[in-house]
């Protein structure tokens, strides 16, 4: 493993999972019905002292 | 101990890790003689282990205010050496050893001791679950604080890696590592055993933080000590590879120690103080992966114009430029957080202090990116621009949320009604509002000033200004920063008389701000 190989890995498959994950990420967060979840979610802070 | 200590200074091969090693000597004894004088052969206290763990919080958060008038004060004393080379006094004091001391001091003293201790306030009541491991809390604070007495003395004793950031030598890294992993165990125990179903946003952020500086820093520490008994070390990489290895570090530093780990605070701390919930709850989890994504390639921005290939020096660039996005994805989130209570800025200080921190979170996070351009990295880099840009940033963002994070806690932590003064909170925010002012502006213009004199060339292709020119023509704006510093440290030191009040049990007589609410009148 050189840094020619290592450097085509990154150019390839590296950025794409991690494009991928990004993506999936983001979806995820606006997925129908999250915004529920979501305003839940925010609440946690005020629930108690 | 203090007996392996010893036994390091008497076989230590130089002079400054002999000094250091007599430092810890006398930090060993000292703690092991209040240890014994606390010795109690009584039954053990039973303590409560339902409610949350607070008591290194409050030592952390006293650590937090100490450590940030110390780090400040030091700021100024080295802002003055440059202005007055006189004061610069060999061999401890002079810039050199000074300069490190003043940025550990802040960046890992006062930072550090701030996101240790909110982190822990933060996750135990968001997960609203004790904190895990028992007394693991208590070795991650003092622990943390052996750690900065290392550093800092070994700064001023002549022990120094050149690494910037991470001056500390090769022992003190390897003590910092175990702490850290400490650390790392008792907020991740902390969350796996939470009663709340989901991991709110601030603890994703904490959590970044904790992990990705243990990363960088195990990395960037790659060296090889020369002895195990000497202070000196050689670095694993050489030549250009140790330069972007010092910079990806360097600029990740600044991106999860500085940014995430105070975006946590963000998250929690101004919605409990404005007591609504954050505006948007799905932005948060996009700024949290967008930042996340997007830091760690930055670093190469530091390294403009030198021997780091063409390309890499670009992708830098690209993916600075491209962290506008969720940086100011999340300074809308939190300023927006207090739509529908804007008047609190009116009324509250706290709040008022936190706004302003989020303001220069988008200030500094506005210039960063312009500056990472090649174009005007030419002119900016190396120059006092940077100085003034780190500043905004760290006295602006990370400065006024620590403030305004201490601010809250403190009546919290010791169960106080309010803090002994609010219109105090006033004057400390409008002091290092100015402060920070008077720092950039000056920056600023002296930045510019050095870049412009230093590229000024005449008809025939020859230098116009020598070096020393440029360094005679700084001289009054060094004596303004020391001015806005000083202001800066006005306000930090009325913080500390504030807060120490406050945790005495004591309350100043005072009017509240903005008045009294008027009576309402009839209608006609």
């Amino acid at each position: 493993m050189d840094y020619h190989s290592l450097r085509a890995f990154a150019d390839s498959w590296a950025l794409l999972v991690m494009a991928l994950f990004f993506i999936g990420v983001v979806a995820f967060a606006f997925r129908p019905n999250s915004r529920a979840h979501a305003d839940e979610a925010a609440r946690i802070p005020l629930k108690e002292d | 101990m203090a007996f392996l200590a010893l036994v390091g200074a008497g076989l230590a091969k130089d002079a400054a890790f002999a000094n250091h090693m007599w430092v810890l000597v006398a930090v060993m004894m000292g703690t092991t003689i209040v240890l014994l004088r606390r010795v109690d052969f009584g039954p053990a206290p039973v303590i409560d282990t339902s409610g949350y763990m607070d008591g290194p919080i409050r030592y952390g958060t006293i650590a937090t205010m100490g450590w940030g008038v110390v780090g400040l004060l030091v700021g100024v004393v080295v802002a003055l050496q440059l202005a007055y080379p006189d004061l610069n006094i060999e061999p401890w004091f002079n810039f050199g050893r000074m300069r490190p001391l003043h940025t550990s001091a802040v960046i890992f003293a006062f930072g550090g001791n701030a996101l240790i201790a909110t982190s822990f306030y933060v996750v135990q009541r968001t997960s609203r679950a004790r904190l895990f491991g028992g007394d693991l809390a208590w070795f991650v604070f003092w622990g943390y604080q052996l750690f900065i007495v290392m550093a800092a003395t070994g700064y001023l004793l002549g022990s120094n890696q050149a690494r910037e950031y991470a001056e500390p030598e090769w022992y003190v890294d390897i003590w910092l590592t175990i702490v850290w992993v400490a650390y790392l165990v008792v907020f991740l125990g902390t969350i796996i055993r939470r009663k709340e179903p989901h991991i709110y946003v601030a603890n994703w952020f904490y959590l970044s933080f904790i992990v990705t500086i243990a990363m960088l820093h195990i990395v960037n520490n790659l060296a090889i000590p020369v002895s195990f008994t000497g202070s000196k070390s050689y670095s694993a990489f050489s030549g250009v590879q140790d330069a972007l290895t010092q910079w990806w570090y360097g600029h990740n530093a600044v991106g999860f120690f500085l940014t995430a780990g105070f975006l946590g605070m963000m998250y929690y701390f101004i919605p409990k103080q404005a007591n609504r919930p954050v505006y948007s709850y799905r932005l948060s989890i996009i700024h949290f992966w967008a930042l996340i994504f997007l830091y760690i390639w930055a670093g190469p921005h530091h390294l403009h114009y030198t021997a780091l290939p063409d390309w890499a020096q670009t992708l830098g660039m690209v993916f600075s430029i491209m962290l506008w996005m969720p940086s100011w994805g999340g300074m809308i989130n939190g300023l927006m957080t207090l739509s529908g209570a804007w008047d609190k800025i009116r009324t509250d200080p706290i709040i008022r202090m936190m706004v302003m921190a989020v303001a220069f979170y988008g200030m500094a996070t506005f210039e960063g990116p312009m500056m990472s351009i090649k174009a005007v990295n030419s002119l900016s880099h190396y120059t006092d621009w940077t100085i003034g840009h780190v500043h905004s940033g760290a006295l602006g963002w990370n400065g006024l949320i620590t403030f305004g994070a201490l601010y809250f806690m403190v009546p919290k932590l010791w169960n106080r009604e309010r803090l002994y003064s609010v219109r105090m909170v006033n004057w400390h925010l409008w002091l290092a509002t100015l402060g920070i002012v008077v720092y950039a502006a000056v920056m600023w213009v002296s930045g510019i000033q050095q870049g412009l004199m230093w590229r000024e060339y005449d008809e025939q292709g020859f230098l116009i200004y020598s070096f020393v020119e440029s360094v005679a023509a700084m001289h009054p704006y060094y004596m303004l920063r020391a001015l806005g510093g000083g202001l800066y440290l006005a306000g930090a030191i009325l913080m500390a008389f504030n807060l120490t009040m406050t945790i005495l049990g004591r309350q100043r007589e005072e009017a509240p701000i903005g008045g009294r609410a008027p009576a309402l009148q009839p209608a006609e």
